[in-house]
């Protein structure tokens, strides 16, 4: 409606103020801009070629400098060698990273929201000091409490378990802010008003009313914490030495650094176990696209 | 957009409800519900954050002393007051790991900004084609592992590997970027390589934003789409880059993965301590265990950066207006 009042309104203009000569110099022209667009593409898209082609390639293709050539093609064997190193270790490694990212990204996802939904919808003492420490907590960045983290775990006797990784996972005050955020402009307060009136009691009122309505919100919420800690590495590279317990980031860091002029093709298999290990997240962010962006913009937009 | 602002924002939209609930019946009901929903992350957060820090600082006040020949005695504790912060910030090293860091900043920081959001004004412009496939290409790496683009860029830096030191001497051209100049570009482009579609993809949602109305009315007073960006687009999501400044900004002070993998490569080139937090990792895993040094270094950092958040959102407070 608004877009058709505003053209209208300029066609009006445009007829008492003719300005087309001026307009047309400055304007982007579509060859250069596409030009550059396209540059930028391929400065972002050309080393995951190169990824891609190394890992289904063989090791002289990189140590000559020639994978590129598409002559050194090897896929089946290094598809054998990523499931065949060290006792097939990367399907564990896999399933870790599942079981961290996919479990840690739900629970902290309800956790987030849960703490959320009670800054925004009620009124308790030291409200807003216990919102002020979210706050600090969100300008504190994780990894500056990484390390001392590893201390206060290793004398507890918890560092190298799989605990260690995950309840860290959990936490994120960003998440929290964000939720606070959501159920403001998700969850109008006459619905609660009214399930109250149906005699629902208030944890009832969030399970049914409010995580419903803030199911965006957790999609959001849950998409982002995934990739985080599917992408972390620091918290597993101080927290764990038993490489059962690894995460696909820090199994393939660890292989890349045993890669030597011994077992050059380690690096080929570096290559194709970092691509099967961003496809989870293609996946997702591709698929939950509009979750995402409505992320983004709460964060920064609003 | 400032953090603080966004409290007012949110404690706006929350004063409603909060008129409603405090007059309300059953206010025990309401008390109790909120204690235990808020209670997991607090848990959390305090097991997670508040406990490691605090530890820290006191573990950071003790040293290690060995006893007998060798530690043959094994070690005790002695309680050296502040001497561990002391050593920690006249450590070179550990000072230097900041210069570098700002160095690194007013390098990774500008291109970022600039480059993702000319990306993101040309996708917005109309005659931009093929908007979702590029705007995908320029998001993957995102999505990359941190680990693995430094990993990836490293293979692509050594000469002999390189595709682009290939092309470079067919023509004639002998390319390296791994040499003492080349080090903060190497880094720097590492952490562009993966925060240009990110960053595009905040510009772009924000411009996507902006009422036709006020672009439309520009244009009809003459302003070409080159001014139409420049003096109308970009001040009006100054609220997104703003945010996405501080984001880049306090990331920058955590950098830890890219001269990892460099030291790792050369460790002439990139030095273990290039950044504070590859001096702290050194310092608790580099061989030395040395524990209340590897704190010090971390809390330090954490001080920092947490007042480098406060002081740009205090700062960034008057001209942000979205």
């Amino acid at each position: 409606m608004s877009a058709n009042i505003a053209s209208a309104d300029t066609t009006l203009r445009r007829r008492r103020f003719p300005t087309t000569g001026r307009t047309r110099r400055f304007s982007f022209s579509a060859i250069p801009v596409n030009v550059i667009l396209f540059l930028a593409a391929a400065y972002t898209f050309i080393p995951l070629l190169w990824m891609l082609f190394a890992g289904l390639e063989n090791a002289s293709a990189i140590s000559q400098g020639d994978v590129f050539s598409f002559a050194h093609f090897r896929v089946a064997g290094n598809f054998a060698d990523l499931f065949g190193q060290d006792n097939g270790i990367y399907a564990r490694w896999y399933a870790n990273s599942i079981l961290y990212a996919g479990l840690g990204a739900v629970v902290c996802a309800l956790v987030c929201l849960a703490a959320g939904y009670a800054f925004d919808k009620y009124d308790f003492r030291g409200k807003e000091t216990l919102f002020g420490l979210v706050l600090i907590g969100v300008l504190v960045p994780a990894a500056a409490t990484t390390l001392p983290l590893y201390l206060l775990a290793s004398k507890v006797g918890l560092a190298n378990t799989y605990l260690a990784v995950f309840i860290p996972s959990l936490v994120n005050p960003f998440g929290v802010y964000l939720a606070r955020v959501f159920s403001a402009s998700y969850i109008p307060d006459e619905v609660i008003e009214a399930a109250r009136m149906d005699g629902a009691s208030e944890l009832q009122i969030f399970r049914r009313v409010g995580l419903r309505l803030l199911s965006p919100g957790f999609a959001t919420i849950m998409l982002f914490q995934f990739s985080a800690i599917w992408n972390g590495f620091l918290l597993p590279l101080v927290m764990l030495t038993d490489n059962r317990l690894f995460p696909v980031s820090l199994g393939l860091y660890t292989w890349n650094t045993q890669a030597t002029v011994q077992n050059p093709s380690l690096v080929n298999v570096v290559m194709i176990g970092s691509l099967l290990a961003i496809v989870p997240l293609v996946i997702a962010f591709v698929s939950l696209q509009r979750f995402w962006k409505a992320g983004l913009t709460a964060g920064s937009v609003k | 957009m400032t953090s603080i602002r966004l409290t007012q924002d949110v404690r706006a939209a929350g004063n409603a409800s909060r008129a409603r609930t405090s007059g309300a019946p059953g206010r025990r009901g309401i008390g109790r519900a909120a204690l235990a929903l808020i209670l997991p992350f607090f848990v959390l957060f305090t097991l997670v954050t508040i406990l490691p820090i605090v530890y820290s600082l006191y573990l950071s006040l003790f040293r290690e002393k060995q006893n007998g020949l060798y530690g043959a005695g094994g070690t005790t504790q002695v309680f050296v007051g502040l001497a561990n912060f002391v050593q920690v910030l006249s450590d070179p090293q550990y000072v230097n790991g900041y210069l570098n860091i700002v160095v690194y900043v007013l390098i990774y920081v500008p291109v970022l900004m600039v480059g993702a959001m000319a990306v993101a004004l040309f996708l917005d412009s109309a005659v931009a084609r093929l908007k979702r496939t590029l705007q995908f290409s320029l998001f993957v790496p995102h999505l990359v592992p941190g680990i693995v683009a430094s990993l990836l860029w490293l293979y692509l830096y050594i000469p002999q590997i390189s595709p682009f030191a290939k092309a470079l001497r067919s023509v004639g051209v002998e390319g390296n970027i791994l040499t003492p100049g080349g080090v903060f570009p190497s880094i720097a482009n590492i952490g562009i390589w993966a925060g240009l579609g990110y960053n595009m993809v905040i510009f772009y949602a924000a411009l996507q934003a902006i009422p036709r109305e006020l672009i439309e009315a520009a244009r009809i007073d003459g302003a070409g789409g080159f001014r139409v960006a420049i003096s109308v687009k970009v001040p009006l999501i100054r609220g997104s880059v703003g945010l996405a400044m501080l984001f880049s900004a306090v990331g920058a002070l955590q950098v830890f993965t890219e001269p990892l993998i460099l030291h790792q490569y050369s460790p002439g080139l990139v030095s273990s301590g290039w950044s504070p937090n590859l001096y702290a990792y050194t310092q608790a895993f580099g061989g030395g265990h040395n524990y209340p040094l590897a704190a010090c270094a971390s809390l330090v950092l954490a001080v920092f950066s947490a007042l480098l958040s406060f002081l740009v959102t205090r700062f960034a407070k008057p001209w942000s207006s979205r």
